[in-house]
């Protein structure tokens, strides 16, 4: 007996030991392709560096440059503005199909098809779609404005991706659009892992549809809620594609379509400014940081009130 | 009573109106896409049409002629069958490693893991490149596939569910029986795992066919791009931008592809999306 155990174990250690094995090309790749470059970021970050030839440490001046810099700053506004038009309109119109679709009362079909149909723009390359729409509102010859005027919606076309207004609000609509599926998906499984007792023990009790709502359903998906507005954020915050290749890589019209992320490679890549770009990258690593936390501490403070 | 259950009919049709609309909205621009990519250049110039034109092999010779938009699909399929069956093999490997042995730096692993699920993806870039730049890799495909052995999000993902899938115990009757570890892992593991190993393979597979970032900083040989670099670079080639039919083509031949595969598979990826978000 006590020898059956002994071997046993020896078998386990034995065993235990094809674990380690078996995470070696994971840690491996890991180590050289994921952790080894955000260290040597970060080494850079205090670096006067070209992305080649010499490399000069200077200490906290990268830092000291970023925080004092305008054209970061407005850059950031920028991606601030596109995004916060983004995610009101993205997760407005996905809580607004989760109640439509949990609606006791209208009982909506076709739930696996629409899901399918408004998930399909989350699929399509961001270099597809910023062509797509870069395309479709040109301004003498793009199919949205032949609409318009055909429609008689407006008298003349609309230059949308000229003015600083309206191409920073494109930008902000078209990541609504290749998202808000996304989001309805997560606030769907947020409400289908929600306790049935819940539901019925309120119908029982007399409450309303709007009742159980914003009683029930919304209080216990503000977790999702939080999560689908957390990712959107970090995601948010590194807007780069869409606004790079609509403004045909310039962020015209005047810098409008300059985001942080842009700023960023543009100081890399172009102006060769490889150790300033690293600090300006953990600049706003940190930043959206601090705004994770703040979203967090606001909706999580909020359910306390419940 | 029946005004009332008329009243709720008519509100019921309104909402369907409603979603129909949206659906149309998500729609239709990729139809006035392929639309277009049948049209002549002229042709859309002078209005909008949902009626397929007669100029798709004309717009095809003008992009032939300017861009290998065969050669660009071949390369990102190459690229998103390499990384979908790397990210598959090693996350499952890696994910059974973690969730059935006790080895020293289990817990450790996993916590590195979770911390750079959340790191975003500038943070590391500039020293992916200035890494690949000083190993001489520009140009090769290396950098764009090999990462794929190391996807913490996936690997996250399939632990959580081999955990919730695969018994303990199955493991011990194999193991009397002398089967090598690597053995179990490929004839018991991998075929159990396989619906959650199909759930990440799909999202893989669309991750590697639409990413532009790192090929674009990567890639400068015109015969290396893969299909979303060959898209971005559209604007500098002069012959098919005064032509926008052939420009709507091009935009279609990268995205058709992952639209039929969605028709297919559509299933498997709206599960991988709620997976990820549904953790306890």
């Amino acid at each position: 007996m006590k020898h059956d155990t002994a071997a046993k174990k020896r078998l386990k250690n034995n065993v235990d030991r094809y674990g380690a094995l078996f995470c070696l090309p994971f840690v491996a790749t890991f180590l050289v392709f994921s952790l080894y470059p955000v260290l040597r970021t970060f080494q850079m970050s205090f670096l006067s560096y070209k992305g080649f030839g010499k490399e000069t440490f200077i200490g906290l001046d990268n830092y000291t440059r970023a925080l004092q810099d305008p054209l970061f700053g407005d850059a950031f506004l920028n991606t601030l503005k596109m995004w916060g038009l983004n995610i009101v309109l993205q997760l407005g119109l996905a809580l607004l199909l989760t109640i439509l679709f949990n609606d006791m009362k209208y009982r909506m079909k076709g739930l696996s098809l629409f899901r399918a149909l408004f998930y399909l723009p989350n699929l399509i390359a961001a270099t597809s779609v910023a062509f797509l729409f870069k395309t479709l509102l040109d301004w003498q010859y793009g199919t949205i404005n032949q609409l318009l005027m055909k429609l008689h919606l407006v008298g003349a076309p609309i230059d949308f991706l000229n003015q600083p207004g309206t191409a920073q609000a494109v930008v902000g609509i078209v990541g609504a659009w290749m998202w808000f599926g996304n989001s309805f998906i997560m606030l769907m499984a947020g409400v289908q892992g929600i306790n049935h007792d819940y539901f019925e023990a309120a119908t029982i009790d007399g409450a309303g549809r709007w009742t159980i709502f914003a009683r029930i359903t919304l209080p216990l998906l503000r977790p999702i809620m939080l999560y689908v507005t957390i990712t959107s954020l970090i995601g948010g915050l590194q807007l780069f594609d869409i606004p790079y290749l609509i403004s045909g890589t310039k962020g015209t019209p005047g810098r409008s379509l300059f985001t942080a992320v842009f700023y960023l490679f543009d100081m890399a890549f172009n102006k060769n400014q490889m150790g300033y770009a690293a600090a300006l990258a953990f600049v706003l690593f940190f930043i959206i940081a601090i705004f994770s936390a703040l979203a967090f501490k606001l909706m999580n403070g909020k359910e306390d009130e419940v | 009573m029946n005004t009332a259950k008329l009243h709720t009919n008519i509100v019921k049709a309104l909402l369907y109106l409603f979603l129909i609309a949206l659906a149309v909205l998500c729609f239709i621009p990729f139809l006035l896409m392929i639309v277009n990519a049948t049209r002549g250049g002229s042709e859309i110039m002078k209005g909008f049409s949902l009626i397929p034109g007669t100029a798709l092999a004309e717009n095809w010779t003008k992009v032939m002629s300017n861009l290998d938009l065969p050669r660009g699909f071949l390369n990102s399929l190459f690229l998103a069958v390499c990384n979908t069956l790397l990210v598959s093999y090693f996350s499952a490997l890696t994910a059974y490693a973690l969730a059935f042995y006790s080895f020293k730096g289990n817990k450790l692993l996993f916590t590195v893991m979770l911390v750079f699920m959340m790191v975003p993806a500038q943070l590391s870039i500039l020293g992916f490149y200035n890494l690949c730049t000083s190993l001489g890799l520009i140009n090769s495909y290396l950098p764009l596939i090999l990462p794929s052995i190391a996807s913490p999000a996936t690997v996250f993902f399939l632990r959580q569910y081999i955990l919730s899938v695969l018994p303990k115990s199955i493991l011990e009757a194999p193991r009397i029986d002398g089967a090598s570890e690597l053995l179990i892992f490929h004839k018991i593991v991998l075929p159990i795992m396989a619906p959650g190993i199909a759930t990440m393979a799909i999202g893989g597979f669309v991750g590697s066919w639409n990413s532009y970032l790192v090929p674009m900083l990567l890639i400068n040989k015109p015969e290396k791009f893969p299909l979303p670099v060959m898209v971005a670079s559209l604007s500098a080639v002069r012959d098919i931008t005064t032509n926008l039919g052939a420009v709507y083509l091009v935009i279609a031949v990268s995205v058709v592809p992952i639209m039929i595969a969605f028709c297919f598979f559509s299933r498997y990826i709206i599960s991988g999306i709620s997976a990820g978000s549904v953790k306890e």
